[in-house]
């Protein structure tokens, strides 16, 4: 028995009390406690006021702002979502998320396995291309996106609102870094039984890069599905409206700025619960999207 | 603000060991040509996609940024003439709306990122400090619930915080509770700084600050302050980018080996210390990254202001990416709307060129010797 247990039994006194990891004295534990519970009241009251108006009638949300729970409960806003073009809102966001991300998927593995595996001479060239690319901010690209889908004469069809988010060198930074952390002799030996490049990516490098696939499917469906600025400037016709451009342009355009606000509550909750749902199921995968920033 | 963060995470996370797997068995030329022919085939998709819509569209709209190009007809078949600098002087140095509307915007976006890349650093740190508190029950469940606002889209968080804010609505709502007069949010352009100076009985400026100014706005204007509409942009920004952040940080303090802690324990430090002496320096890059990601970040706002405000009132939410935007699809100016696109995107680059230099030698995590220094430091 050491010397130092009876006397952290005695517990004199706050100063001369022994450190015990983890443990908070009382007073501290509380303002932890009551810090996580309030911020987490900050981070999700909003939600919480999304979900309840938009059950609620125009007059009720007017009157009640501050109360999520309607006085009297109604679908009006999602039955008049219905009639208007939320379903083909719906439809294009799908179409266009799903094939953005199926196409990131196949363009982004092929591109991070030939940078980080493949020897031919020009891959630092390519590397440092995308390397910069990632410089260029986004906004700064509406204008000169506009221009080549225009001169290209694909502005407005599903096809020019899809290939500019194509590009995405993010997406390629993640499957190379993963797959330079495979080791190379599993490669090694298939390519001893004789199996060429594209065999050897296809059926053994693939399938191990589960875990970074799912990562960059989530990103981009994610990314895609709230995208917005890249939708404004590639069409122009309401009907190829994505749920963003067609959400946005109930708030400023044809509802105009009167209240109506359990309608547009309804449209942002509905636009939402896919990313929600992806969020919960595939947290882990996010959030390891986004510590990959520090290990270095 | 959708913060683009994997990019940039990619980018930063990139050790430049390109070469790194090249060790495999030499000779085979056979191979080898095949392996280089395949290298380009796999990268080929990706690559032809960067070109076409990221590199050749920017030399496209550096043409467009010095020709008179009205929207009518192809600017490369003769739809356009060159200019010269007239679209990048008509927003510097003539006087007139282009320029008055420029500043503004130059303005409103300089105190948007004043104000929101402290806050959000501050409260991302403050977070990913409080919840890596060790024996904490329910940690996951917290850290969803503040991260869970950077996941959704803009534009229904927009909404969200446009009935928030609205008039009668749920903040003014909870002010009226406590005896407190909301303002109209979205309708109020005054600015935070002259209703601060206003409140100290300042009302009309003194004649030094406006009878001169800077690029044709006077000094009076230049510290308005952000207005009270893009005050509530900056409060959605904070509060959606802040989770983003506090994930980051939570990284790297999960990255601190314990026995650092522990030894700064050992040596007497108090909780502060330890945080201040020893947490925060080995939080440094982590810190660096954040600041560099809020300031690229904060500069290209748009979203929010095509959605809640359209850059009133009065012109008080206009930010430059708006601008450009209402420029060339609004009034068709396009040569001048690419104009500010690039001379956005120079600010960009120079800012954060600007915060590279000035943290060159000091984002890396401090050495052993430092760390004692600190500890010896911290206990007298």
């Amino acid at each position: 028995m050491s010397a130092e247990q009876p006397n952290a039994g005695r517990g004199t006194g706050r100063r001369s009390r022994p450190y015990r990891p983890g443990q908070l004295r009382p007073a501290a534990r509380i303002a932890t406690y009551t810090a996580l519970v309030t911020f987490a009241l900050i981070y999700i009251f909003p939600f919480v006021i999304e979900l309840g108006s938009s059950f609620k009638t125009n007059a009720d949300a007017t009157a009640h702002p501050l109360n999520p729970i309607p006085q009297q409960w109604t679908l009006a806003a999602f039955h008049e979502l219905a009639q208007q073009d939320f379903p083909l809102w719906l439809f294009n966001s799908v179409f266009v998320s799903v094939s953005v991300t199926l196409g990131r998927i196949v363009f982004d593995s092929l591109a991070g396995y030939a940078l980080a595996r493949l020897r031919y001479r020009g891959r630092g060239a390519v590397f440092g291309a995308i390397i910069a690319v990632m410089a260029v901010p986004g906004v700064v690209l509406m204008i000169p996106k506009f221009l080549v889908l225009n001169e290209l004469g694909i502005y407005n069809t599903y096809g020019g609102m899809i290939m500019p988010l194509l590009a995405d060198a993010a997406g390629v930074f993640i499957m190379k870094q993963f797959f330079e952390s495979i080791p190379p002799s599993v490669e090694e030996a298939a390519r001893i039984d004789g199996a060429g490049v594209l065999r050897i990516f296809w059926s053994v490098v693939l399938p191990m890069a589960r875990p970074a696939l799912i990562t960059l499917t989530v990103l981009s469906f994610q990314g895609s599905w709230n995208e917005l600025s890249n939708f404004i400037v590639s069409r122009q016709s309401p009907s190829l409206n994505t749920l963003t451009s067609g959400v946005a342009s109930l708030v400023s355009g044809q509802l105009g700025q009167g209240n109506q606000y359990p309608l547009k509550l309804a449209a942002a909750l509905l636009m939402t619960i896919p990313v929600a749902v992806i969020f919960f199921v595939f947290q882990r995968y996010i959030v390891r999207g986004t510590e990959g920033a520090v290990k270095e | 603000m959708a913060v683009r963060l994997p990019a940039a995470l990619a980018a930063s996370g990139e050790r430049p060991a390109g070469l790194g797997t090249g060790r495999r068995r030499p000779g085979a030329g056979g191979m080898r040509g095949r392996e280089a022919a395949a290298g380009w085939l796999f990268t080929a998709p990706a690559l032809v996609v960067i070109i076409v819509f990221l590199v050749v569209p920017i030399l496209m709209a550096a043409w467009v940024s010095v020709s008179d190009w009205s929207g009518i007809g192809n600017p490369f078949s003769g739809g356009a003439h060159y200019v010269g600098t007239q679209n990048y002087s008509a927003l510097l140095t003539q006087a007139g709306l282009p320029r008055q509307q420029f500043v503004q915007s130059l303005t409103n976006n300089f105190y948007y990122v004043l104000m929101v890349v402290p806050l959000q650093t501050i409260l991302a740190l403050f977070l990913a400090v409080v919840l890596n508190r060790r024996l904490l029950a329910g940690r996951g469940l917290f850290r969803t619930a503040y991260y869970f606002p950077s996941v959704t889209s803009s534009v229904a968080i927009s909404i969200v915080f446009l009935f928030m804010f609205s008039g009668s609505g749920v903040i003014n709502t909870l002010l009226g509770e406590i005896g407190v007069n909301g303002p109209t949010w979205f309708a109020d352009p005054n600015g935070l700084i002259h209703l601060l100076l206003g409140a100290f009985g300042v009302h009309n400026p003194p004649a030094a600050l406006a009878g001169h100014g800077l690029l044709g706005q006077s000094w009076w204007d230049w510290l308005s302050g952000p207005s009270i509409a893009m005050t509530v942009i900056i409060i959605l920004a904070v509060w959606t980018t802040s989770g983003t952040f506090m994930l980051i940080f939570l990284a790297a303090l999960q990255n601190i080996p314990a026995e650092i802690e522990e030894a700064a324990i050992m040596d007497g430090a108090s909780g502060w210390q330890r945080l201040r002496k020893v947490t925060l320096p080995m939080l440094r890059p982590a810190l660096f990254l954040v600041l560099t990601l809020g300031l690229i970040g904060t500069w290209q706002v748009f979203d929010q202001v095509y959605i809640m405000s359209q850059g009133n009132p009065a012109g008080t939410t206009l930010t430059p990416a708006y601008l450009s935007y209402v420029t060339s699809f609004g009034n068709q100016q396009w040569g001048q709307g690419a104009a500010i696109s690039f001379l956005l995107f120079a600010i960009i680059v120079a800012l954060t060129l600007l915060q590279r230099l000035a943290l060159r030698d000091r984002d890396k995590a401090p050495s052993a010797r430092r760390l004692r220094l600190a500890a010896q430091k911290g206990r007298q």
